[in-house]
Order: C-alpha cells, then sequence, then structure tokens
C-alpha cells in the first residue's frame, strides 16, 4: 500500500492540485475554499520534498502517465535538477497558502474568493507540471494551464488598471506559448518524438538543418517571453504591480524561474549544452541580454515609486543573473544559476509578502505614503529589511552565496566585465533597497497620514518562515549548494 | 522553373501558415482595438494549428480510420498524433480567447473604451491626479516642517534677517526632509 503510495507520487503532485481546483469551486464557500488550498498546498510541498529526497537517495525516477512506457506515454521524470525546483514551487505555493487568508479577505470580494483558491490551485498544477514532465508536448499545456490562470489571477487586483495589466500580459505570454509550440513542432517534424529524452536521442543526427535550429530559436524567444528576459519584459512590471499581493508573491516566486527551468531543460537535456552553446552563438547572446537586464532592471528600479513596481523592476535585474549563470554553459554557472533560482524565489516571495503586508494596512504601496512605518509595523519593515539585504547580497543571507557562486562562476573563464555588472547591479540594488528603508525608518509619518497597527499575525509568519529560510542559507549554504551542483551534473549529462 | 512551381505547391500549406502567421502578428502589434488585438492572436494561433496539420499528412495517404477490419489490407494513412496534438492546443486557444474577451468585458465596464489608446490615456490622467495629490501632500508637509524648523531656529530671539516673502520662497524650495 506504502510502496503503492511512493511510486505514484509524481503523478500525485499534479494531480492533487488538478482535482482539489474544481473541489473549490464546488464547495464554494471562502473558508471552506482556503482550506482545500491549504491542505492542497502543503500536500504537494510534502509530496515534492519525498520525491526531493527519493531522487537523492535513489536517482532519477522515470513514471509512465497511465501505464504507457515512454516515448509513446507521457513520461514524467524527477532528477536531481527538477526536484530542487519543485521543491521550490510548492513550497513557496504552501507558504503563500498560509498568507493568502487575510489578504485575499482584504483585497477580493468575499462571493469570488472560491474562484481565487481554485485558479491558484490550477497555476501551482501548471508550474509543477512543467517540472516534473518529460514530454516536451505536455510542457506546452502545463505552461499554458499555469499563465492561464495567472492571467484571470492578475486580472482580480483591486485596480481597474490590472485588467489591461493582465490582457498585455494575456497577449504577450500567448505569443511565447505559441512560439514555443511552433518551436516544439520543428523538433517533432525532425526527430518524430515528443519525449525529450528521445529527442535528445534523435536530434544529432539531424541537427545542422535549419528547421533544428529554427526550432531552437523559437523555443528560447517563447521561453524568454515567458520568464520576461530584457527587450520581452514589458509585461512584467505592470502584471506584478496591479495584481492581489498574494499573487504577486507567489508568481513573482515561481512563474518567471519555472520557465526559466523549461528553457534550461531543453537548452541542456535536449539540444546538449555543445549544440546549442558552442555551434550557435547562444551564450554569448544570452549574455549579452542578461547584462542589459539586470543593468536597465536595477536603473529603473531605482526611480521607482510604487513599493510593488519597484520590486517588479528587480525581478527583471534578477532574471539577469539568472540567464548569465547558464549562459556560461559550464558547471558552475549552472549551479549559481540553480542557486540564484531558489534564493530569488524565496527573496521576492518575501519582500512582495512583505509589501502585502503593508498594502493590508494602508491600501496604497507608494514610498511616500510608507514613511515612518518602521516604528509602527516593526515586524513587517524588519522582514522587508532583512530580505532586502539579501537581494544586495549582504553576508549571513541567501542572496551573498548565489551572489558569490556566479562570481566564482564568472571569474574562472575570465569573465571580468560580467564580475564587474554583477557588482555595479548589486550597488544599484543597494540604492532601491535604501529608498525602501529610508522611508520606512528614517522618515517621520505626516500628519494625515493614518497611523496603521501591526499586519495580521499569520501573514508576518508566512513572510518570516521565508526570511529565515533565506538567512538559514545564508548561514548554511551545503545543501543548497550541493542540491545545485548536483542539478548541474545532472543537466551537463554527468549522471544523476 | 517547373522546379520552382514544385517548390511553391509542394510547400503551399507552409506558405500559408506564414502568410497567415505573419498577418496575425501584425495585426496584434498594429492595432489599437483590444478585439482585434484578439483576432490577430487567433490567426496567429491558427496559423500554428495549421503547420501541425500539414506535418501529419503523407501524400496519397487516407484519413487514419480503420478501413475494412482489422489487419485486411495495408492503407496508408495521414499520422494521426500531430490531429490530436493540435486537438489539445485548439482547446487552449479557445480558453486563451474566452479569457481574453472576458477582461475586454470587464475593461470596456471599467474604462467605457476598448481601444488601447484610449485605457491608457485614462490611467494615465489618474495617474497624473494621484502624484498630483501626492504632490500636494508633500508640499504641505514640507511647509509645515520647514515652518517648524524656521520657529526653531531663531527662537533665541535674534531677528531673522530675511523678509518674511524671502522667506516664504525659501521653505518652498527647501527639499523634502528625509
Amino acid at each position: 500500500m506504502i510502496e503503492q503510495f511512493f511510486a505514484q507520487m509524481p503523478a500525485l503532485v499534479i494531480v492533487l492540485p488538478l482535482l482539489a481546483a474544481p473541489m473549490c469551486v464546488l464547495l464554494h464557500r471562502a473558508a471552506l475554499a482556503w482550506f482545500v488550498y491549504l491542505i492542497t498546498a502543503w500536500a504537494c510541498f510534502g509530496l515534492a520534498f519525498l520525491l526531493f529526497v527519493q531522487v537523492k537517495i535513489g536517482g532519477p525516477i522515470s513514471y509512465a502517465m497511465g501505464g504507457w512506457p515512454p516515448p509513446f506515454g507521457i513520461e514524467l521524470v524527477l532528477d536531481s535538477f527538477n526536484t530542487v525546483v519543485l521543491l521550490l514551487v510548492t513550497g513557496i505555493g504552501a507558504i503563500c497558502s498560509l498568507y493568502a487568508k487575510a489578504s485575499v479577505a482584504a483585497e477580493i470580494a468575499r462571493e469570488r474568493a472560491y474562484l481565487f483558491y481554485a485558479a491558484m490551485l490550477l497555476c501551482l498544477c501548471g508550474l509543477a507540471g512543467i517540472t516534473v514532465t518529460g514530454d516536451a508536448f505536455n510542457l506546452f499545456v502545463f505552461l499554458e494551464i499555469s499563465s492561464l490562470s495567472s492571467y484571470g489571477l492578475i486580472a482580480m487586483g483591486a485596480k481597474r488598471r490590472a485588467l489591461l495589466s493582465a490582457f498585455q500580459y494575456l497577449i504577450m505570454g500567448t505569443i511565447g506559448g505559441t512560439f514555443m509550440l511552433i518551436g516544439i513542432g520543428f523538433l517533432y517534424m525532425m526527430t518524430g518524438s515528443l519525449n525529450m529524452a528521445d529527442i535528445a536521442e534523435r536530434l544529432p543526427a539531424v541537427a545542422d538543418t535549419r528547421t533544428v535550429e529554427a526550432g531552437l530559436a523559437f523555443i528560447v524567444v517563447g521561453a524568454s517571453l515567458k520568464f520576461a528576459l530584457f527587450p520581452l519584459h514589458v509585461w512584467l512590471p505592470n502584471a506584478y504591480t496591479y495584481a492581489p499581493s498574494s499573487v504577486s508573491a507567489f508568481i513573482a516566486a515561481t512563474a518567471t524561474k519555472v520557465a526559466v527551468y523549461a528553457l534550461m531543460r531543453f537548452l541542456f537535456t535536449v539540444f546538449g549544452a555543445a549544440y546549442a552553446f558552442d555551434e550557435l552563438p547562444l551564450g554569448e547572446v544570452l549574455m549579452v541580454l542578461a547584462v542589459v537586464a539586470m543593468l536597465s532592471g536595477s536603473m529603473a528600479a531605482i526611480f521607482q515609486t510604487d513599493l510593488k513596481r519597484l520590486l517588479a523592476w528587480s525581478s527583471i535585474a534578477q532574471i539577469g543573473y539568472i540567464v548569465m549563470g547558464f549562459a556560461l554553459a559550464s558547471s558552475a554557472g549552472i549551479t549559481a544559476s540553480v542557486t540564484h533560482m531558489v534564493n530569488h524565489g524565496i527573496i521576492k516571495g518575501a519582500l512582495f509578502m512583505a509589501a502585502g503586508a503593508l498594502f493590508w494596512r494602508l491600501r496604497t504601496i507608494s514610498l511616500n505614503d510608507i514613511a515612518g512605518l518602521g516604528k509602527h509595523m516593526p515586524w513587517t519593515s524588519a522582514a522587508f529589511v532583512l530580505a532586502g539585504l539579501s537581494l544586495i547580497g549582504v553576508p549571513a543571507t541567501g542572496g551573498f552565496i548565489s551572489k558569490w557562486v556566479l562570481l566564482e562562476a564568472v571569474i574562472e573563464p575570465g569573465h571580468y566585465w560580467l564580475a564587474v555588472a554583477i557588482l555595479v547591479s548589486s550597488l544599484m540594488a543597494l540604492i532601491y533597497i535604501g529608498r525602501v528603508v529610508e522611508s520606512l525608518y528614517f522618515r517621520e509619518r505626516t500628519e494625515g497620514q493614518a497611523v496603521p497597527g501591526e499586519a495580521p499575525p499569520i501573514m508576518l509568519v508566512a513572510t518570516w518562515t521565508l526570511v529565515l529560510a533565506n538567512i538559514a542559507i545564508g548561514v548554511h549554504a551545503t545543501p543548497l549548494v550541493g542540491a545545485a551542483e548536483r542539478a548541474a551534473t545532472a543537466l551537463l549529462g554527468g549522471g544523476a | 522553373m517547373a522546379e520552382i512551381a514544385d517548390n511553391f505547391f509542394g510547400l503551399f500549406n507552409y506558405w500559408v501558415v506564414i502568410v497567415l502567421m505573419m498577418i496575425g502578428f501584425y495585426t496584434v502589434i498594429s492595432h489599437d482595438n483590444l478585439v482585434k488585438k484578439l483576432i490577430g492572436l487567433n490567426l496567429f494561433q491558427t496559423a500554428v494549428f495549421v503547420f501541425y496539420i500539414s506535418m501529419g499528412k503523407i501524400a496519397g495517404s487516407t484519413a487514419p480510420i480503420l478501413m475494412h477490419g482489422p489487419g485486411s489490407e495495408d492503407v496508408l494513412y495521414a499520422h494521426p498524433l500531430p490531429h490530436v496534438l493540435i486537438l489539445t492546443a485548439i482547446v487552449v486557444g479557445v480558453s486563451t480567447t474566452a479569457l481574453g474577451l472576458a477582461l475586454v468585458v470587464r475593461i470596456n465596464e471599467a474604462y467605457g473604451s476598448i481601444e488601447e489608446d484610449d485605457v491608457l490615456a485614462a490611467d494615465f490622467e489618474t495617474q497624473e491626479a494621484e502624484s498630483e495629490t501626492e504632490a500636494q501632500r508633500k508640499a504641505r508637509a514640507d511647509a509645515r516642517h520647514a515652518e517648524a524648523e524656521a520657529d526653531e531656529e531663531y527662537d533665541d530671539g535674534s531677528e531673522d534677517p530675511r523678509s518674511p516673502e524671502q522667506r516664504a520662497a525659501d521653505n518652498e524650495d527647501k527639499e523634502p526632509r528625509s
């Protein structure tokens, strides 16, 4: 019985949220729907943890969906790389489920809250699906499940501007998704297979054709649209700014990371590092875009007056770090990428949650309106400062670890100018986080501004869990860096 | 010449795909009307559907259905898998369109227009208004601070060397206290 359960875990992590979503709709009551969401999210997190341990001990797992053996059926593959991403996605999802109740009650009409929870579950299902699937077309379907639900979630934002942001995201996201579909179509045309491992096996024979090159190009552009790499980032600031707080926290922490995961999976597992980075100049292209993203994103963040928009621009910059890591196509680079994926997920989750807690009290989030709140909302402000320090990369925080690993990876092949760009961008992070801290602690509340109390405890618990997780990584980085190193080995084909 | 013609007609479906895709893409980019944008998006997706369906077709093949009972004869049939895949993609496309249209309806309710320019202009106005009230509030607060400061400064009874008008002007120029 228990073995049966263990054998079905890879499927359960997708099936659970997928089944729980309609249950939320059927239950209809906000509190009940939230309870279903909470239980499911934590169950998924538990499953992800078990899978992580299982892969760490016993090596990669292959699961044939519906009993059809791969490459004919859909295969779920779990290796050292995607279990890390899965753990991040479900972990943030679980913590968001704690956070969501109070924040949703304040921001979304009571009679529509159950739909919100259902959409959150679908989004979680889509993201988990992208992570575990070993089938290229299946990946597209899950990508669209997660994207469609996030369009709906963003549109639930309180301001009317959320609607146009969601619409713009829908247009860009659909173009991105369709580009990936075209790319997968090209690959299928040339190899006659949709299973990623199978494509990888058959690809070298036809690699030097225009079709495969075009397929690669479409997949790279499509995925870049989804994770908002520099010139394709236009949808992101508005979408993150106007989405409800818990959605911003969840999507900012997970959705872009999962899209990066999908691209890395295609580049390294399907095309192979040698093809994408040695034969084609993809590494150089991505590296330049990453640097521009880092600098322009940080620069734009400095001039924002809306806290959530500031964080959104900073996300664009942070995507630059992640892309730069894997664009090096070295083991150290991928390690840095994976480390920063996890760290940034946790940091941005915490920052957006703290911003959401401020919003919960004030109903506004501009830097002037939060002036002097360090005294009145000490816990929220402190959480923001700690997560902000980590974003800058101060020692003893998770952000320091990822910057350290990334710098090592960059300096090893002698790319000193990249190291300079990383440092400059970190300094800019110091400025924009500094502006928020200045506003929180070194300004007085002016007369006429309400003096709020602390945010609800459950929101603080969720925020602080992420902050503490982040500091724990900073103090004891071996487990994360070790997992990231194993992920890099798995991606570069050196075993599990 | 014959070769070129062959090339053209042999790849006819793919030419159609490219043309359709570009028309759709151009519509998405160039049109202001949100519904037209969605129509463009639909065209764009439809082009990809045609692409997948063409891929599965084999010259001279029939539909992939059982002809005369099992094993009766070998029939050349079109590859059904791409067709099935595209069935899924069509479902995705339909849900995207539905969601997009729902958003357009909500946008129309909220703004009274479905032209992107109008909506953006309305957004810009609200933003302006917001930042204006913010600036006013800030100015008021600064003025209060400045007053308080000025009072403190000359509390020791010494005479303020500036004229009252000058003082007011100075206060206005003062940077926001931080």
